[in-house]
């Protein structure tokens, strides 16, 4: 399962570096609408309440608007992670991809891939670990084709929550990854 | 002074030890116990020989902090039947009745402009003999610091080890501003008492790790404010401070070499998070560790000969140790699924750690003792952090949560006693305790 996944990303990849080789925009705006599409798919698919969370209809409706024209930001902008993990789940892929075909569409762009814990476990060990998620993003991103000079890892570890609390459900939405364009 | 919570804490779990199972009882016996042994002692006022009133209680903060140590109860002053100042007005057979083991009497005279004088004697009262006669220069704006002094030689004579209570400890302090991302962290350094607090840096940015020079005069610590980790050196007297690393990736965990002519510290330059070694006199940097799992939080061997640090290369965070010379590599920690964050005691016998057992659950401090290998829980909250031993090695301060509200707690390093720092305003991480300061 996960490496057919992988194949198809990979064949995507593939894709979009040939187009991107060759300059023309309007095949790319062709790819580029057909991954947009998929994150919104994601998006209205998806039950899981950690990303549920990151979407909010009005951005999903604006997605849908900008459809037609360029590669646009992704509306969801973090994905999450297992206690001590820093391994991509599958279910994020699809939100990867919107942004690594966003992040080749518009090669000046620049983000900050923003890696996080939860509070358990020792701070200076969740910083390296937060750096680790952010690097798995990171490379993930690479390997579609992003340009590493659009791309910069930095980890809060667990000093920054998105949400307070000391419940499995808060952890989990602090164990994350969050994209800063 | 003991927590007054803890000490409600105490009474209701001797309650439930009355009226519930023997596995809660387990706890309480042994918080019980370690309140029976406690030495009785008697501190009486010290006399003020000069005008107005003392700003502090010089007799009073001796007191609660040999009750801190849990090795000593003092005698409440009610009970206290006479009140003698010298040598001449002690009775002994007086003291015998009250059943404590020593007393402590005392004067304060005033000499010229702000300058005092303390005497204070301490009594064997059942051998009925002198301890300690000395006699301790000060002023009107340090008594707090005499009277950590005084406590220092008493403990000393007493135990034949050295006191901490003129010792301070660093911590760090966040402050959210209601449910936003404005935070405001504070590096502190207090007394050992959590007293006499002063905050040496102020930064919109997560501030942690402080990590004390071996002269207590400096301290490291990693730094948010470029937007993006570093680890900066602070002079304590001065203010002055340099960043003394800027590396792309991680700059974190500081640690001073015994020698004070290294900083240990974790880097990502090379890819992934590794232990180096930054010499400050040439501003070389020796890496240590070559392994693409997590190594991090460095802590030196006493005789500064090894390091031990957190690694991920078992599949979760464990304590290993390098031997410097050698780069022989050995893992420390085998029981239980999390430990991390390793301090050697001062002894080098056993190693402090943030430890969770193999079911999962609670994120304790344990003591792994290094000849026996066993571990020993030391305490017993649901999210203990960050231990920092105490110089003389009989205490351990670590961060806790109650609630959601990060306080400092302090443990002795034999389970004996265990209390909590008062509160400072909003949330209190990462203590580091400081070297002897002389």
């Amino acid at each position: 399962m996960e490496l057919m996944k992988h194949s198809k990303v990979f064949a995507l990849a593939a894709v979009l570096a040939l187009i991107a080789g060759c300059g023309s925009t309007g095949n790319t705006e062709e790819v580029a609408d057909e991954v947009t599409e998929e994150v919104v798919a994601e998006e209205v698919l998806s039950s899981d309440g950690a990303v549920a969370e990151a979407a909010d209809s009005a951005a999903a409706a604006e997605a849908e608007a900008n459809a037609a024209s360029d590669a646009i930001l992704p509306a969801i902008n973090t994905i999450y992670f297992d206690f001590d993990k820093s391994n991509i789940r599958s279910e994020f892929y699809d939100v990867l991809n919107g942004h690594a075909a966003y992040l080749m569409a518009n090669p000046s762009a620049k983000v900050k891939l923003e890696g996080h814990t939860d509070e358990r476990g020792t701070p200076e060990y969740n910083l390296a670990l937060g750096e680790r998620r952010g690097n798995s993003v990171q490379r993930y991103l690479s390997l579609q084709g992003v340009d590493a000079s659009q791309l910069e890892v930095v980890s809060y570890g667990e000093e920054r929550p998105a949400v307070r609390g000391q419940s499995s459900q808060a952890y989990s939405k602090n164990r994350r990854v969050e994209f800063n364009y | 002074m003991i927590n007054a919570r803890h000490l409600i804490t105490t009474s209701l779990l001797a309650l439930v030890l009355l009226l519930s199972s023997l596995a809660q009882a387990d706890l309480t016996i042994r918080i019980t116990k370690g309140n029976d042994q406690a030495i009785p002692v008697a501190l009486v006022p010290f006399m003020w020989k000069g005008k107005g009133s003392l700003n502090e209680d010089v007799a009073g903060v001796i007191s609660a902090n040999l009750a801190r140590t849990g090795l000593f109860r003092a005698l409440p002053r009610e009970d206290l039947i006479s009140l003698p100042t010298k040598a001449e007005e002690v009775v002994y057979r007086d003291w015998r009745l009250l059943k404590v083991n020593y007393l402590v009497v005392g004067s304060i005279e005033a000499l010229e402009g702000k300058n005092i004088r303390i005497r204070y004697e301490l009594f064997d009262i059942n051998r009925q003999e002198s301890l300690l006669s000395e006699s301790v220069a000060g002023n009107l704006d340090n008594l707090r610091n005499r009277a950590h002094f005084i406590s220092d030689r008493i403990y000393e004579r007493l135990t034949g080890q050295k006191g901490i209570f003129s010792t301070r400890i660093a911590y760090i302090t966040s402050v959210q501003k209601g449910n936003t991302m404005d935070y405001t962290y504070r590096l502190h350094v207090a007394d050992a008492d959590g007293q006499k607090s002063r905050t040496i840096l102020t930064s919109k940015q997560p501030l942690l790790s402080p990590s004390w020079s071996p002269d207590a005069k400096k301290l490291a610590y990693v730094s948010f404010e470029t937007g993006r980790q570093a680890i900066f050196v602070q002079e304590l007297a001065t203010g002055k401070r340099y960043q003394l690393t800027n590396f792309k990736g991680l700059n974190g965990s500081p640690a001073w070499s015994p020698d004070g002519k290294k900083i240990a510290m974790t880097l990502s330059r090379d890819g992934n998070a590794e232990i180096y070694i930054y010499h400050l006199d040439d501003r070389r940097l020796t890496r240590v560790t070559h392994h693409y799992a997590i190594d991090t939080e460095p802590s030196w061997s006493p005789d500064g000969k090894s390091l031990i640090f957190t690694s991920g290369r078992s599949g979760g965070p464990q304590v290993y140790r390098i031997n410097l010379l050698s780069g022989e590599e050995s893992r420390l920690s085998f029981e239980g699924n999390y430990n991390a964050r390793p301090r050697y005691s001062p002894d080098g016998r056993e190693i402090f750690m943030v430890h969770r057992g193999s079911g999962g659950g609670l994120f304790s401090i344990a003591a792994l003792n290094m000849d026996t290998g066993r571990m020993r829980i030391l305490s017993t909250s649901p999210l203990d952090e960050s231990p920092s031993v105490a110089p003389n090695g009989a205490m351990v301060i670590y961060a806790l949560m109650i609630g959601e509200k990060g306080v400092l707690g302090v443990v002795s390093t034999d389970g004996r006693i265990q209390y909590e720092l008062p509160a400072a305003n909003g949330n209190v991480r990462e203590p580091a305790w400081s070297p002897y300061l002389n």
